[in-house]
């Protein structure tokens, strides 16, 4: 389970590492690194530079990940190893079939990364496009798009709030719904609070958005873009044809980015109603099991593997040919 | 570095200006219109924080101010003791963002500049513990938090609720994606840089603190800025780690504190923006360091 990196070497690198790498060292002639070089106090040394931030790293990080595995499991209610009992797969099937909130939270996860796709997404991209055009005062219009992605979620939470707030905010005020019994309760009502709260994370996203795609922008051969305009194709043909297709790595990255932030999701929710009714989501339910009043360490750990799956079906494809492309250049 | 996105180019260099045509105006029409709605949230937050409490209930928000002032900010400052917050944060941002750099260059070092076997294995862990949520680990590392004595080390005498550990878990989690970065700013050198010193007999250490770690300033000063936002920024770990209010750092005290001591929603937009300011200050220092660290790892190839 725990894998120091002096012990993992030659008997855990997985296929995508071992495979490549052993290509390339037959291929080349020389080594690519320096060691036939290396003396003994050279290696030590090197073990030492690696394996102290392996050691952090995996401890802080993997361990408890897979100790979220094993938790899984169990009941615990944190005081005592001794109370630790296994139960199988119990914590799952109450998750599954007896929890109210965990189907409603897997669902606003969903809606959360869908809704970043469809509307910031774009929005980042077609605003990046915009400024890609050399024009003037581009710097200013960046900086309005994207101070929300440098200020912590958190203070985003109490900004929107002002704006939400069913008595004294700003929306509430404009339409004339701040009078009691006339509330539009933007934060408390389950059927639109999610919402709410997905606006103020759309406000963040589209500037992150804006700057991946602005960088990816940055990177595509000028020489298309004249090919295309002396085959008389207009800018909308450009974009969908020639310009669209060379940003797919960026859009790799902006895939996994926004997927690996819906799966994230907290902090707004958080700050604005503690993930109460309507805007459940997997990260605060996780939570909830640990600073709430119950301690429930196996239940909690379900969720947190459900969750650690999900993500992780995410995240290894799109490891494997980060790294593939990696060898190969 | 080819992935830097150079934001200047655009603006300082127009070459040519195109004379004005209907459809630039349009679109710089648009823009303006754009960047404004964007800023308004901010603005309105600001509007509301610098009207005193009483005007604002009896006239409504949505109202011609009497009177505008800094008054709310100073009351939230004072009120809520803002500088013994951010001294917290101070405290553990500043280890956590020196120590991810070191350490997370010392791994980049190894696995970009020579070829044991381990190397993208190793590379495929940090890369990978970067990307899970942090809700996956948390309970353990909570219980492990608690489990952790060190008397006489931190004021709680133990790992949980205390600075250092809050400052490993932000080293322990962030070096996944420093070390990803660095290692592809690493192997961007020439070979020959670290192999003829090597032959001079220069040992290791000396290859990475004298030669690699000075050609990777401009790489490390966007990761530091970046990690510094991130870190300032960080909610999640303090609320979870941190039991006692007086130990949090500012973004996560600021939820307290919104419930303990600011009773009008004046003072918390106050208090929010206060929040933001040093990340904001950051930001417009360092614009270029931390738009190009942004892309650093996204946009290869």
């Amino acid at each position: 389970m725990t894998t120091t990196p002096t012990e993992s070497p030659e008997a855990a690198t997985p296929p995508p590492g071992s495979g490549p790498a052993a290509k390339t060292a037959k291929a080349a002639k020389v080594p690519r690194g320096h060691r036939r070089l290396l003396t003994r106090r050279d290696r030590l040394t090197l073990g030492l530079m690696a394996g102290l931030p392996t050691i952090l790293h995996v401890a802080l990080v993997w361990v408890t990940a897979f100790a979220s595995i094993a938790l899984a499991f169990t009941t615990w209610d944190g005081i005592g190893f001794d109370s630790i009992k296994w139960v199988g797969f119990d914590n799952f099937k109450e998750l599954f079939t007896n929890n109210p909130q965990f189907w409603p939270a897997v669902e606003h996860n969903i809606i959360w990364f869908v809704a970043l796709i469809l509307i910031p997404t774009p929005l980042g991209l077609f605003l990046a496009v915009q400024l890609d055009k050399q024009i003037r005062f581009s710097r200013v219009y960046q900086t309005a798009f994207f101070l929300p992605v440098v200020m912590s979620l958190a203070v985003i939470g109490f900004v929107w709030q002002l704006i939400y707030n069913p008595d004294t905010g700003l929306i509430n005020s404009l339409i004339g719904a701040n009078e009691p019994g006339h509330y539009i309760d933007w934060i408390g009502d389950p059927d639109l609070n999610l919402w709410a709260i997905l606006i103020a994370a759309s406000w963040r996203h589209t500037g992150y958005m804006m700057i991946l795609y602005l960088a990816g922008l940055k990177g595509v051969d000028p020489s298309l873009r004249e090919a295309s305009a002396l085959d008389g194709a207009n800018e909308w043909q450009t974009f969908k044809n020639v310009i669209f297709p060379t940003l797919r790595p960026t859009n790799t990255v902006v895939l996994v980015v926004t997927i690996i932030e819906a799966l994230r999701a907290f902090d707004l929710v958080f700050v604005f109603n503690k993930g109460a009714e309507g805007t459940e989501l997997l990260s605060i339910l996780v939570t909830n099991n640990i600073i709430g009043e119950s301690s429930r360490i196996g239940y909690g750990s379900a969720i947190a593997v459900v969750l650690l799956v999900i993500s992780l079906v995410v995240i290894i494809p799109y490891l494997i040919s980060t790294f593939r492309k990696e060898r190969r250049a | 570095m080819s992935t830097t996105v150079d934001t200047t180019a655009a603006t300082a260099a127009p070459k040519e200006r195109t004379p004005l045509r209907p459809a630039r105006v349009l679109l710089h029409v648009f823009l303006a219109g754009m960047a404004l709605a964007w800023l308004g949230p901010l603005l309105w937050a600001l509007y509301a924080a610098m009207r005193p409490y009483g005007e604002t209930s009896e006239k409504g928000y949505v109202s011609w101010p009497d009177k505008l002032s800094f008054d709310n900010f100073t009351n939230a400052f004072t009120q809520s003791d803002m500088t013994h917050y951010f001294v917290n944060t101070l405290i553990v941002a500043v280890p956590a963002v020196l120590v991810t750099l070191f350490l997370s260059s010392m791994v980049a070092f190894y696995v970009s500049r020579f070829d044991f076997r381990v190397n993208i294995f190793l590379l495929l862990v940090f890369t990978a513990g970067n990307l899970l949520p942090q809700q996956v680990i948390i309970t353990p590392l909570y219980r492990l938090y608690l489990l952790i004595d060190l008397p006489g080390i931190t004021m709680s005498g133990k790992l949980y609720d205390s600075a250092l550990g809050l400052v490993l878990i932000h080293v322990a989690f962030q070096s996944g994606f420093c070390a990803f970065v660095l290692s592809n700013y690493m192997r961007s050198l020439p070979h020959e840089l670290t192999e003829a010193a090597l032959v001079d007999g220069a040992s290791v250490w000396r290859l990475y603190w004298q030669i690699v770690l000075p050609l990777c300033k401009p790489a490390m000063a966007a990761l530091g800025t970046l990690l510094s936002i991130w870190i300032y920024n960080d909610f999640f770990w303090a609320l979870v780690l941190i039991s006692t209010g007086e130990n949090m750092p500012i973004t996560s005290a600021l939820n307290n504190l919104s419930g303990q001591y600011f009773t009008d929603p004046n003072l918390v937009a106050a208090g929010a923006l206060l929040t933001a300011i040093p990340t904001l200050v950051v930001y417009f220092a360092l614009q270029r360091q931390f738009v190009s660290g942004l892309t650093l790892g996204a946009n290869k190839g």
